[in-house]
C-alpha cells in the first residue's frame, strides 16, 4: 500500500469532490423540477396526455445511464443540425452533456416515484378536499402533492444515492469529478488500488451524509407517524 | 453500411446477457448467504454481513469495478510476488462478473432478508418438528415461501443488474456498449448505434418482465387473492 501519491494529490480529489457535488446537486434540482409536472402528466387519465410521459419514463428507466450519457455526449454530434445550432457550444462540452443526462435520468426515476406515491393517495383525502370546496388545482397543492411527497421521501432518498453513484460516469467522459480525479492519479502514479479506493471512501462518506440528512428530514416530515411519547 | 455492424452489436448483446446471468447466479448465492448471516444468532456473521451490505451499497458500482479490476490485478500480483507465483492476468470477464455479482449480492441480501422474515415462524418450526435438517427446512420450506415475498425486490435488482452490465465496457469487455462505440466510430454514426443498444436494453427489460410475471405465478401458487 502506498498512499503517499494520494496524500500528494489530495487537492485534486477535493476539487473532484466539489465537481461531483455540483453535478449531483444541479441534476437533482433540475430533475425534481421536471419530475413534478412529469408525474402529474403521467397520472392523467387521458391517453394522449399520459402517453409521452410514460414513454419518457419507460425509456430512461429501461436503459443504462452510461448509454444515455454516450448518446448525448458522443451521439448528438452526428447530426449536422445539432452541430450548427446555437446550442452546440453547450452540447459539445462534457460537463453540460453529463448534467443533461443526469437531470433527465433522475427526472424519469423521480417522476415515477412521485406518480406512484400520488396513485396511493387515500380516496378519502381527495374526497375530503373536494367536499371542502377546493378546486382540483388547490386540492393538488394542499392535499395530494404534500401527502405524496411525504410518502415518496424514503424512495427519493434512495434515488439521491443512486444519482450520486451514477455521477461517477462523468469521470468516463473526461470530466474531472471524484472518479475522474482517481483516474488521473492512477495514470500518473500507477496506484490503481489506492487511487480508486480513495474515491470510494469519499463516495461512502457522502452516501452516509445523504442517509443521515434524509433521516433528519423524515423525522420532521413523518413527525405525525411517530409513536407518542409517554 | 449500418446493417453491416448489426452482427457485431448482437454478438456484444450475447456477452451482455452472459455477464448478466452469471453475475445474477453469484448475486443470488451471496444474497442468500448474506441474508442467513444477517438473521443468524452469531454476532460475527451479523456484523460481517452488515459491513458487506453497507460498504457495497455506499460505493458506486463503477468505482468498485475499477477497484476490483485494476486494483485487484495489482494486489493479486503483489501477493503473488511474496509466494513466487508467475504474473497473473485478471481477465475483464471474470472481474466484471465477480464485481457485478458481488455488488448485487449486497442488494439481494436485503431483499432475501425481508423475504425470510415474512415467512411465518410456525411453518419453519413445523419443518423442524417433522425432523427435517436445517438444510431441508431451507430448501423445502423457507426458500419457496420466501421467494414469493422477495420476488418484487428480486425483479427490481435483476433489472438494475442488467443495466449495470453496461459498465463492463469501461474495463474493456466487448459487450454491446463497447461494440456500439466501435461501430459508431468507424461509421461516424455513434447516435444510431447507441440508440440500437438502448433499444436492445429495453428488449431485455421487456423479456424479463414477462419472465418475472411467470415466476410470480409459480411462487404464488395456492395464494388466495381477495
Amino acid at each position: 500500500m502506498d498512499f503517499a501519491a494520494i496524500i500528494g494529490n489530495l487537492d485534486l480529489y477535493l476539487r473532484g469532490l466539489w465537481v461531483t457535488v455540483q453535478l449531483v446537486a444541479l441534476a437533482l434540482v433540475i430533475g425534481l423540477a421536471l419530475a413534478v409536472p412529469l408525474a402529474l402528466a403521467a397520472s392523467s387519465r387521458r391517453g394522449w396526455v399520459n402517453f409521452l410521459p410514460h414513454a419518457f419514463i419507460y425509456c430512461f428507466r429501461g436503459t443504462p445511464l452510461l448509454v444515455q450519457i454516450y448518446l448525448i455526449y458522443y451521439g448528438l454530434g452526428q447530426f449536422a443540425a445539432v452541430r450548427e445550432s446555437f446550442l452546440w457550444p453547450v452540447l459539445s462540452e462534457a460537463y453540460w452533456c453529463a448534467l443533461l443526462g443526469f437531470a433527465l435520468n433522475t427526472a424519469a426515476y423521480t417522476g415515477e416515484i412521485i406518480r406512484g406515491a400520488m396513485a396511493q393517495t387515500p380516496a378519502g383525502e381527495i374526497e375530503a378536499a373536494r367536499a371542502c370546496g377546493m378546486s382540483p388545482a388547490m386540492a393538488y397543492r394542499r392535499v395530494i402533492l404534500p401527502s405524496a411527497f411525504r410518502r415518496a421521501l424514503p424512495a427519493y432518498g434512495n434515488e439521491v444515492i443512486f444519482m450520486l453513484h451514477g455521477s461517477a460516469l462523468a469521470g468516463i467522459i473526461t470530466i474531472v469529478d471524484l472518479f475522474g480525479a482517481a483516474r488521473i492519479v492512477n495514470s500518473r502514479h500507477f496506484v490503481p488500488f489506492e487511487s480508486y479506493i480513495t474515491a470510494g471512501f469519499f463516495y461512502l462518506c457522502m452516501t452516509f451524509l445523504i442517509v443521515w440528512a434524509f433521516k433528519l428530514i423524515e423525522r420532521r416530515w413523518h413527525a405525525h407517524l411517530k409513536p407518542l411519547r409517554a | 453500411m449500418v446493417w453491416d455492424y448489426l452482427p457485431l452489436i448482437l454478438k456484444g448483446m450475447l456477452l451482455t446477457v452472459e455477464v448478466a446471468l452469471l453475475s445474477l447466479l453469484i448475486a443470488v448465492a451471496l444474497g442468500i448467504l448474506g441474508a442467513l448471516a444477517k438473521l443468524s444468532r452469531s454476532r460475527v456473521a451479523r456484523a460481517a454481513a452488515g459491513v458487506y451490505s453497507t460498504l457495497i451499497r455506499g460505493i458506486p458500482d463503477l468505482v468498485l469495478m475499477t477497484v476490483i479490476f485494476f486494483g485487484g490485478q495489482v494486489l493479486v500480483n503483489r501477493i503473488g510476488e511474496l509466494f513466487g507465483w508467475e504474473y497473473i492476468d485478471v481477465n475483464p470477464f471474470t472481474a466484471g462478473v465477480l464485481t457485478i455479482g458481488f455488488i448485487f449480492g449486497a442488494y439481494m441480501t436485503e431483499t432475501f432478508r425481508g423475504g425470510i422474515l415474512a415467512v411465518p415462524r410456525g411453518e419453519i418450526e413445523a419443518g423442524f418438528a417433522f425432523g427435517m435438517t436445517p438444510l431441508q427446512v431451507f430448501v423445502r420450506i423457507t426458500f419457496p415461501a420466501m421467494m414469493r415475498h422477495a420476488l418484487p425486490g428480486f425483479g427490481n435488482n435483476w433489472l438494475v443488474l442488467a443495466k449495470t452490465t453496461a459498465l463492463v465496457s469501461v474495463i474493456g469487455l466487448h459487450d454491446m456498449v463497447y461494440n456500439a462505440a466501435v461501430a459508431g466510430g468507424s461509421t461516424r454514426q455513434p447516435f444510431t448505434f447507441y440508440l440500437v443498444v438502448a433499444a436492445l436494453f429495453l428488449l431485455i427489460t421487456a423479456v424479463s418482465d414477462v419472465g418475472l410475471r411467470r415466476l410470480n405465478k409459480t411462487f404464488s401458487a395456492g395464494v388466495r387473492r381477495a
